[in-house]
């Protein structure tokens, strides 16, 4: 954690340090257009950007556990723990956008993610045990598709086919998102689309990892083993082949959602999600900086969570990994 | 009525087999890309309960295929199979594969040859042995880890109950082997395969192994097929003995016979390169020249000719003919050429008198 706090810490103020960037240019950033230019440099100094790097990350890092103070010119502004950050653009800490934001993003990764697990894993198997079959080679053609075709468009394609001419067209883009917890019938409604989109894009992948490590386990000799118990083929392919075959999957499951809990970005963006991923886009289209660290730190949290996760999640699925 | 199911009753006993097993001219071959392997071409055995056969052969010569093709284990759409096998009065090969696969575990069970890649990686032994043992009996789950344990316990495992819920891995080469036979035996099959049981142990292990097997055999009454390439493990277990080179059963009878007077010269070159206790294991006494055969491409005529020393003692036969099984005295059979005659002189002149020359 203190790895990734660091690191972002390193792209938003080294990086531009680096590049060149004054510190009144930064704290122009900061302050908005609105700012006339002999504030930038009173402004950069009490944002403390003349301070050395490690007492400006000290202080960055304190926010979040402690809250902070701002004073931009224009007034002091509290940011409460946990400081991710205050938006100057928008006056408003960009913590409670985050938490505001994270149903929407959560939504769209997790239903997603069912959807493209059980459709990825079952067609990789009937794949693999269909080897050669033209239901194996129309699936992998189109996973083939799914895995190099552009999300945006596919995302457009999904629209395209399901918003014409069809008796259900999803709702206007950009308030397409209804809280589970207020209908859960719209809420499904809102998100099947982009429900669709990125579950395409995964269920490809998964399906051809599923049939490669399926054509591989089903030659074990393990395989043979369960067959010679007189288990009948249906048990001796999930129980046994799939229970193997699985097991890289789970890895890379556990990535994957956590790398999409941090915010769809190209889904969302299509679709107009207010998720995670729509406001890193925003944030960074109106250059606010203390958005996007927030947004970025937000993200990098779920995926160094998502790391350790796996990690565990690595032992329990393959016991030879387990110590002792 | 009656006439008529009795006349039925004989004329299924005419096309049925009296014997436990019967194989008759097995035959499994695979369509590769290189051209057709023929693994088995052709191996007929017979076997009763409570006896135990050995099939022995270099590597490659089909013995896996052959216990393979009996249990059902073979993939249809992969491989060719022809003959009979004749289990308890069931033909396999053309029967329903759900048949067979009710009697896999249950009535014939197999102990493979590689237990650390033979048993699931991500099951612990235990659930192993429980999940052979709940395919044929409705028992509960409980029952079935009693019965699991017991199993362990019977196969020499010690504290049976602790280690029932480790993983293949947390066992040492001779206890998966152990584990492996505990899985075989927990249906009380009739009729066991055991695939090279004692190759990747050590010599004690093996001992102990062996001893093992011949002591649930008596137990159970079943009967026992073993592979080897080991022939000090069917001198000490097999009561008859299938040789086989090429995919053929060149040699089969009992094992006193096949021991004392083997019959075919290749069977002879085995004999020469059995290890002894007084010899040194490495030392071959008559060497067995040349390399396997590929299965692809066999030689004509008989396979072995190619190595045999004795093919210019039938008149050209050999490297044409394929010699046919024939049995001789005793029901020992033998597929070679030379006449009785001829093999017993080359026995007594020249054989025989190597190998006992050191002994
Ligand atoms: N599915 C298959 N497709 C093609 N060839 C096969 C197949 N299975 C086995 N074979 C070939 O059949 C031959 C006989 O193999 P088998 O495993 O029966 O030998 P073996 O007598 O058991 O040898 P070993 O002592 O090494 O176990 C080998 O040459 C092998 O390559
Ligand atoms: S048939 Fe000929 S080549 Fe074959 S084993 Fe007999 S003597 Fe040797
Ligand atoms: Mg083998």
């Amino acid at each position: 954690m203190v790895v990734v706090s660091m690191i972002t810490f390193a792209i938003f103020f080294l990086v531009p340090r680096l590049a060149g960037q004054t510190p009144e240019l930064m704290a122009a950033r900061y302050v908005g257009p609105r700012a006339r230019s002999d504030q930038y440099h009173e402004v950069a100094e009490r944002l403390g950007f003349f301070d050395p790097i490690h007492v400006q990350y000290w202080h960055w890092l304190k926010a979040i556990f402690v809250g902070m103070e701002f004073n931009y010119g224009n007034g002091v502004e509290h940011c409460p723990a946990p400081c991710f950050g205050y938006s100057y653009l928008r006056s408003t800490p960009v913590w409670p956008d985050l938490l505001e934001r994270v149903p929407v993003t959560a939504s769209l990764a997790i239903g997603a993610a069912v959807i493209w697990v059980l459709f990825g894993v079952s067609t990789g198997v009937i794949s693999a045990l269909r080897r050669g079959s033209i239901f194996d080679r129309v699936s992998m053609g189109t996973a083939l598709a799914g895995v190099s075709l552009p999300i945006f468009f596919t995302g457009l394609m999904t629209l395209v086919i399901f918003s014409y001419g069809h008796p259900f067209r999803i709702t206007a883009p950009g308030s397409s998102y209804t809280p589970f917890t207020e209908n859960p019938a719209e809420w499904a409604y809102d998100l099947i689309l982009p429900w669709i989109t990125l579950a395409f894009l995964f269920a490809a992948a998964y399906a051809r990892l599923t049939r490669a490590g399926m054509l591989e386990t089903m030659h074990e000799d393990f395989i043979r083993t369960a067959r010679a118990k007189g288990l009948a083929e249906r048990a001796v392919v999930l129980k046994h082949g799939l229970r193997a075959a699985l097991t890289p999957i789970v890895t890379i499951f556990g990535l994957d959602l956590g790398l999409l809990l941090g915010g769809a970005v190209l889904t969302e963006s299509t679709f107009s999600l207010p998720g995670l991923g729509k406001y890193a886009v925003d944030a960074v289209m109106r250059q606010d900086f203390p958005q996007v660290m927030g947004v970025t730190m937000f993200a990098t949290f779920f995926i160094v969570v998502a790391n350790l996760v796996v990690d565990i999640l690595y032992a329990v699925v393959d016991p030879r990994v387990r110590v002792g | 009525m009656v006439t008529e199911i009795s006349v039925s009753d004989s004329a299924a006993a005419a096309r049925t087999s009296s014997a436990f097993l019967e194989v008759r001219e097995l035959r499994v071959h695979f369509p590769t890309d290189d051209g057709l392997v023929r693994a088995v071409d052709p191996v007929s055995f017979t076997l009763e309960r409570g006896r135990t056969l050995g099939i022995v052969g270099e590597s490659g010569s089909g013995k896996s295929v052959t216990s393979l093709a009996i249990l059902g284990l073979h993939n249809r759409s992969n491989a060719q199979i022809s003959g009979e096998i004749w289990l308890d009065g069931t033909e396999l090969v053309g029967a329903d594969p759900e048949v067979v696969r009710s009697l896999r575990g249950k009535k014939m069970a197999m102990i493979f040859q590689d237990p650390l890649s033979a048993m699931h990686p991500y099951y612990t032994v235990g659930d192993q042995i429980i999940e052979a043992y709940r395919v044929h009996n409705q028992v509960s789950k409980a029952v079935a880890r009693r019965h699991a344990i017991d199993m362990l316990g019977r196969v020499g495992i010690p504290q049976p109950a602790r280690r029932v819920d480790d993983y293949p891995h947390q066992f040492s080469g001779g206890m998966r082997q152990r584990a492996m036979i505990a899985m075989a035996l927990s249906c009380d099959p009739e009729l066991l395969i055991a695939d090279e049981p004692t190759t990747a142990l050590d010599v004690t292990v093996q001992a102990q192994i062996l001893d093992l097997m011949r002591d649930l055999q008596e137990e159970f009454g079943s009967a026992l097929i073993i592979i080897t390439h080991d022939l000090g493990v069917v001198a000490e277990l097999a009561d008859d003995i299938v040789v086989m080179y090429a995919g053929k059963a060149i040699e089969f009878g009992a094992a006193a016979d096949v021991f004392e007077r083997p019959q075919h010269p290749y069977t002879w070159g085995l004999l020469g390169s059995m290890p002894r206790l007084d010899r040194s294991r490495t030392e071959r006494l008559i060497p067995i020249t040349g390399t396997p055969p590929s299965l692809i491409r066999v030689p004509p005529g008989c396979a072995f000719h190619p190595r045999c020393a004795f093919v210019d003692r039938t008149g050209g036969l050999c490297p044409t003919v394929v010699p046919d099984l024939v049995a001789g005295p005793g029901g020992h059979r033998v597929r070679c050429h030379l006449t009785d005659q001829q093999r017993r002189e080359a026995w007594d002149n020249e054989i025989r008198p190597k190998l006992e020359s050191t002994a």
